[in-house]
């Protein structure tokens, strides 16, 4: 079951490719979503035990992941009909094959316990991503394409050289070169520090950058800008989470080695906390509503990696919170990109009383922009709440204050953007484009906020122990 | 054998100092793929022969000697340049600040212990200085197809330290990885052409529409 979940999605992909009709195609998405979602959910309830020789295992920290990356697919791929139906002018067929090669690489991230399997398939998601933010085809989009391309190669191949590392650390211990995260949590304390170390900080560089870590987010905010909107929510909820799953797995080994995890923890401290500052800086006087949402992706990645460097009782949080992020994102990239579309501009010096011209889009918006800042009853408070009580519980009163600190600044940043957008008059000068909301493209982003909400408010029994399953995985020595 | 391994890391080396000097980009291209087939000789000196090595050896050669310099040079045609013509630093300090660089990674590795069968091998300060001189190439030229160049400088730095591993690591991540590379360096080429025919220009410093005001 698990190999269908990886298969499925490539075997979409060839009929995207072969089918030639432009109005068909993107229907393949909705069809390979439903079935994945449903495996998924088969696969929560029961997974299989790890395969014989360890390689393929989904534990309950791939499980958050998939869930969070399912769940965001189905409902992005209803959106992707509604949307392509008002792009027919330009073809589909890399973008209906690309999502789909991406959903089979995230499928494989998830489950393997093979690092470098896992380096390869989150490889695979950088390049099928690639020609998607160059899905609108003009100067601005190939520049963020560019920069993501370069950015995120390099970052991956420093990654690479890190596990190599890894790798040779295991060989003068034992000369065994493995990449197994079964044996090597196993041998950990054997492995030489300096080695280690020197694998652990490219690591964290490496995979920090396709994460959009500051200070290594540069191409964030140019590819969510550029990219379509359900491209963006997929970079801001899926493929970011899979890079922070690859995170969660050097951490395991630095928790593992004994020593590594208290320099691990402190980096992540001040990576997060440096996001956090950073994202509150840029968004203040954002006028192009995409960037600032990419700044808000800056943010939230900042507190996972501080709920990570807390350890704890910040874990469950930060586990929580992967899946909150990715969700509520997604609804903020759907709305704006029908608010994109209707006003054929994203500044907020033209985008104006999108309330009245768009009463759903702007709505969910709004819901959206309220849910990410932490504002009760929605899920976000729920995990960022339980972060920075932890903070104060443990006694790093210095972090704590300065995430609220940061919390705070980009509230205000964030309602100086969003509010002038979403209240008053439509511009006169302005013609609306022929887009209306319909019910594909604002019935799924309202799906996920119906989510968010009953996360928020009645977290279900099975996910509350998926996630405690999870946090338990980065508390104990193995 | 390793004396003659040592020789061949020294010439990696040697060459980053060559690419950092010239402004051809045909011969920066050659003198990439001549370091992609060292690195596909340097296998076979340091481990004992099996068939796992002999397919390392040639989908390297391959890959990084031929395949992919044949991509970059076909860009260059398509883009019409030959020539980086004003890097954002010149030539003569980027080659000092790569012979330092290469300094530092003599003294990096001195910190990280290798095995007692590697003992005494350069590839740790050739796989740190050719990632560096990778970094040196990539921020401080503005074409594009330079950037590129300096991303497969950086690559072949991790190469060669990924080669003290061949023995021991499974075949597939390696074709993962130079296959990765491939598809990357092709994908490359591609935005490249877009590039230069929406900008008249592969010069990346004119992509900076996107910028915070």
């Amino acid at each position: 079951m698990l190999f269908t979940l990886v298969l499925l999605p490539l075997f979409g992909a060839l009929l995207a490719w072969i089918v030639p009709n432009n109005r068909l195609r993107p229907l393949i998405l909705p069809v390979v979503a439903t079935v994945h979602l449903v495996l998924t959910a088969l696969l929560l309830g029961n997974a299989p035990p790890p395969s014989p020789g360890g390689w393929i295992w989904l534990d309950p920290l791939g499980k958050v992941v998939l869930l969070c990356v399912s769940l965001l697919f189905a409902v992005c791929s209803f959106y992707a009909v509604g949307y392509l139906s008002y792009r027919q002018e330009r073809s589909n067929r890399v973008l209906c094959l690309g999502l789909l090669v991406c959903l089979s690489a995230m499928g494989m991230v998830t489950m393997t316990q093979h690092l470098g399997l896992l380096w390869v398939a989150l490889e695979t998601t950088t390049v099928a991503m690639a020609p998607l933010i160059y899905f609108n085809r003009n100067a601005r989009s190939i520049e963020a394409t560019w920069k993501y391309l370069m950015l995120c190669s390099v970052g991956i191949g420093l990654a690479l050289l890190g596990l190599l590392f890894l790798a040779y650390s295991t060989y003068v211990a034992h000369h065994d070169a493995t990449l197994l995260l079964g044996t090597l949590l196993r041998s950990a304390r054997d492995l030489n520090p300096g080695w280690l170390h020197a694998a652990v900080i490219f690591l964290l560089v490496g995979y920090g950058s396709k994460m959009g870590l500051a200070p290594l987010h540069a191409w964030k905010p140019d590819a969510y800008g550029e990219a379509p909107g359900l491209v963006g929510a997929l970079l801001a909820g899926g493929l970011v989470n899979c890079a922070f799953l690859s995170i969660l797995r050097v951490y395991q080994i630095c928790l593992a080695s004994g020593l590594e995890i208290r320099f691990f923890q402190q980096a992540l401290l001040v990576m997060g906390l440096l996001s956090m500052a950073l994202a509150a800086v840029f968004m203040a006087r954002q006028a192009d509503f995409k960037r600032m949402l990419a700044y808000s992706s800056v943010e939230h990645m900042g507190i996972l990696a501080i709920g990570l460097g807390l350890g704890k009782g910040a874990l469950y949080g930060a586990l929580f919170h992967l899946l909150n992020n990715g969700l509520t994102k997604g609804v903020l990239f759907l709305s704006s990109a029908n608010i994109h579309r209707s006003y054929s501009n994203k500044t907020t010096n033209v985008v104006k009383g999108v309330l009245t011209r768009l009463p759903w889009s702007g709505g969910l918006f709004l819901a959206g922009f309220i849910a990410i800042t932490g504002s009760p009853p929605f899920s976000p408070f729920i995990s960022e709440y339980t972060i920075v009580s932890s903070a104060f519980i443990d006694g790093h009163h210095l972090v704590g204050g300065l995430f609220l600190l940061f919390l705070g600044i980009v509230f205000i940043g964030m309602t100086l953007t969003v509010l002038p957008m979403v209240m008053g008059a439509p511009p006169v000068d302005v013609e609306p484009t022929d887009y209306q909301d319909r019910l594909l493209t604002v019935g799924p982003p309202l799906f996920m906020m119906v989510v968010i909400l009953v996360l928020g408010v009645w977290p279900p029994e099975f996910l509350v122990t998926l996630l405690k399953d999870g946090a338990a995985m980065l508390e104990v020595h193995p | 054998m390793s004396s003659f391994a040592d020789e061949l890391l020294i010439l990696v080396m040697l060459i980053n100092l060559v690419m950092l000097g010239t402004s051809r980009l045909i011969f920066s291209i050659r003198a990439v793929a001549v370091q992609g087939v060292i690195l596909g000789i340097l296998p076979g000196l340091i481990h004992p022969f099996s068939g796992h090595l002999a397919a390392i050896t040639i989908g390297i050669i391959l890959t990084k000697g031929i395949v992919i310099p044949y991509l970059i040079s076909d860009a260059i045609r398509k883009a019409q340049i030959r020539r980086e013509v004003e890097p954002f630093i010149g030539y003569v300090p980027t080659l000092l600040i790569g012979a330092l660089f290469t300094a530092i990674s003599f003294a990096f590795a001195d910190k990280l212990p290798l095995a007692p069968e590697h003992q005494d091998l350069l590839f740790v300060p050739a796989s740190i200085a050719t990632l560096l001189t990778g970094f040196l190439i990539l921020t401080t030229r503005r074409k594009a197809i330079s950037m590129v160049i300096g991303y497969l400088v950086l690559e072949n730095g991790i190469f060669v330290f990924g080669l003290l591993l061949t023995e021991a690591m499974p075949v597939m991540i390696e074709a993962g990885a130079l296959l990765y590379l491939l598809v990357g360096i092709f994908v490359m080429g591609i935005v490249i052409n877009h590039i230069s025919r929406e900008f008249s220009s592969i010069d990346t410093s004119r992509l900076r529409t996107l910028k915070e005001e």
